[in-house]
């Protein structure tokens, strides 16, 4: 168990890593992922506030349909990648990285305020995160913010055989929620809303019991078969997936341009707080990028390790080994790296500088001082079998 | 567990002495904590190595340790087996999870080593 964003979460469990991973992707695997943040916004100015902090068309985001997006600063710099879902008309569910959780509810609580308090007529009392009540029965611009993460939990249940075993639990109830769909189920009796989501890119459900049943659905999944995975296993399936981990791959000082989420980026909603800066940054470019790389030499790379151009021809040619030569020019560095147990090659990301993204370029990362060649190439690393 | 057969360090590594030779490996302590094993460097054959100097490398999935060679010698086969299978490190540390033959350099060397019993000591095994 260690210390994960202010909770103590599992490495992994008995089985080991590498066991985790081929559960995931051979049958079904789960996650407590409870940790991560929940905030309901809700009433009629909820979705114009969303639409001023998120990258999302807020209007155009259908009932019990979601969107995966950044939330970014008035620079453009990336404060969370999260999903969105419209629970109903004007309610809406925000799901945030646990590690970012205080700081993004200290950035987006303020702003809810302010765009309620915008056009609002004084009210009895505020409730804890409620913004403008105003009077009973009175239209207004109210947002109320309910942050659910204690009295909700949350199970990622991550798979080929994901879908088929919850489906099993709820009387197929689950298989009717469609792909990136959040639906409302009873699943081994206990009442749940279930996201069709996940962060590992296989099939599955974030299923989001009430916390004080989620140790009896735990162990009904298990008794399914479903394995019980950790944060270890989690990090090496998002990254064969090539999916982003905020803290590691992007943080505040990177712009969603940058690290290559321009398809994830909606910047004509009415007052959005960061159009102006992504907009330039669209229209500008940027010096580095992120791209997926796997190690062609013997070696694994890992999050801070330099990215080095290859050494020139004329090197090669008086015949010094490669680990022996001074270093070429550094172009950037490693954000996540590991080895891959369903490629069989060690994998990562990275920023570079834009002359060495290309795919099938060829550069060497810094291994502990020893020089491990590695080539670009397409992310995701990893599709399911559709 | 802890063969009583075998030598110990303080670093979790174990060497396996016949004659002028010996194996070296990492414990069932070691595999343990590590994880599971993805990636080993170790030198080529004809390294000399140094008693309790680092010799080489062990990965597993989250972490990257180093080893450090219980005798003083010069490499003389190193396990390409495992290199290519890391996970028998986990499976079988003792056995086909070895990781180098040394000829050693001075055989007096294994006095500076702990048997089974002081080493289970040292990790509060019973």
């Amino acid at each position: 168990m260690v210390p994960f964003g202010g909770w103590e979460m599992p490495v992994q469990y008995r089985q080991g890593i590498i066991s985790e991973v081929r559960s995931v992707r051979d049958s079904a695997g789960m996650f407590d992922v409870s940790h991560m943040g929940r905030i309901e916004f809700s009433g009629p100015g909820a979705q114009g506030f969303l639409g001023t902090v998120l990258s999302v068309d807020m209007a155009a985001l259908g009932q019990g349909r979601s969107k995966y997006h950044v939330i970014c600063d008035e620079q453009g710099g990336i404060i969370d990648d999260a999903i969105v879902y419209r629970l109903h008309p004007d309610c809406f569910l925000l799901i945030i990285n646990a590690g970012n959780a205080d700081a993004d509810l200290a950035w987006l609580l303020p702003r809810a305020e302010r765009h309620a308090v915008s056009s609002l007529r004084p009210g009895p009392d505020r409730g804890q995160g409620e913004a403008g009540a105003g009077q009973a029965g009175a239209p207004g611009v109210a947002v109320r913010a309910d942050v659910l993460t204690q009295r909700v939990a949350m199970i990622a249940v991550q798979g080929p055989k994901a879908v088929e075993t919850v489906d099993r639990l709820s009387a197929g109830a689950a298989s009717a929620i469609r792909r990136f769909s959040i639906g409302s189920a009873n699943v081994a009796g206990v009442p749940c809303r279930l996201g069709r989501t996940g962060y590992t890119g296989e099939d599955g459900f974030e299923i989001m019991p009430p916390a004080e049943r989620a140790a009896e659905l735990w162990a009904r999944l298990g008794a399914e078969g479903v394995a019980m995975c950790g944060l270890g296993a989690r990090d090496v399936l998002r990254l064969e997936a090539g999916l982003l981990l905020h803290g590691n791959d992007m943080t505040v000082e990177n712009n969603p341009v940058e690290a290559g989420l321009e398809r994830f980026l909606f910047l004509d909603g009415p007052g959005y707080v960061a159009a102006a800066a992504l907009k330039r940054r669209l229209a500008h470019g940027t010096p580095r990028v992120l791209v997926g790389f796997k190690m062609t030499g013997a070696g694994i790379a890992r999050h801070g390790m330099n990215i080095l151009s290859r050494i020139p021809a004329p090197a090669q040619a008086e015949g010094r080994g490669a680990g022996e030569k001074p270093a070429g020019e550094r172009i950037g560095s490693v954000t996540s790296g590991t080895h891959s147990p369903t490629l069989d090659a060690a994998i990562g990301m990275g920023y570079v500088d834009r002359r060495f993204s290309a795919q099938g370029t060829r550069f060497d990362i810094d291994i502990r001082g020893k020089l491990v060649e590695a080539e670009v190439v397409p992310m995701p690393f990893y599709s399911r079998k559709r | 567990m802890y063969p009583s057969e075998l030598k110990y360090t303080k670093d979790h590594e174990w060497a396996r002495i016949e004659g002028k030779t010996a194996t070296i490996g990492v414990t069932h302590f070691a595999q343990d904590s590590l994880g599971d094993v993805v990636f080993i460097d170790v030198p080529a054959t004809g390294t000399v190595v140094k008693q309790f100097a680092k010799f080489g490398e062990i990965e597993s999935v989250k972490a990257v340790s180093d080893l450090f060679s219980p005798l003083g010698g010069k490499v003389v086969e190193i396990n390409a087996e495992a290199k290519s299978n890391p996970e028998l490190v986990n499976k079988d540390p003792y056995g086909k999870g070895w990781l180098i033959k040394v000829e050693l350099s001075d055989p007096g060397q294994a006095g500076g080593l702990m048997d089974a019993g002081t080493y289970k000591k040292l990790i509060n095994e019973p």
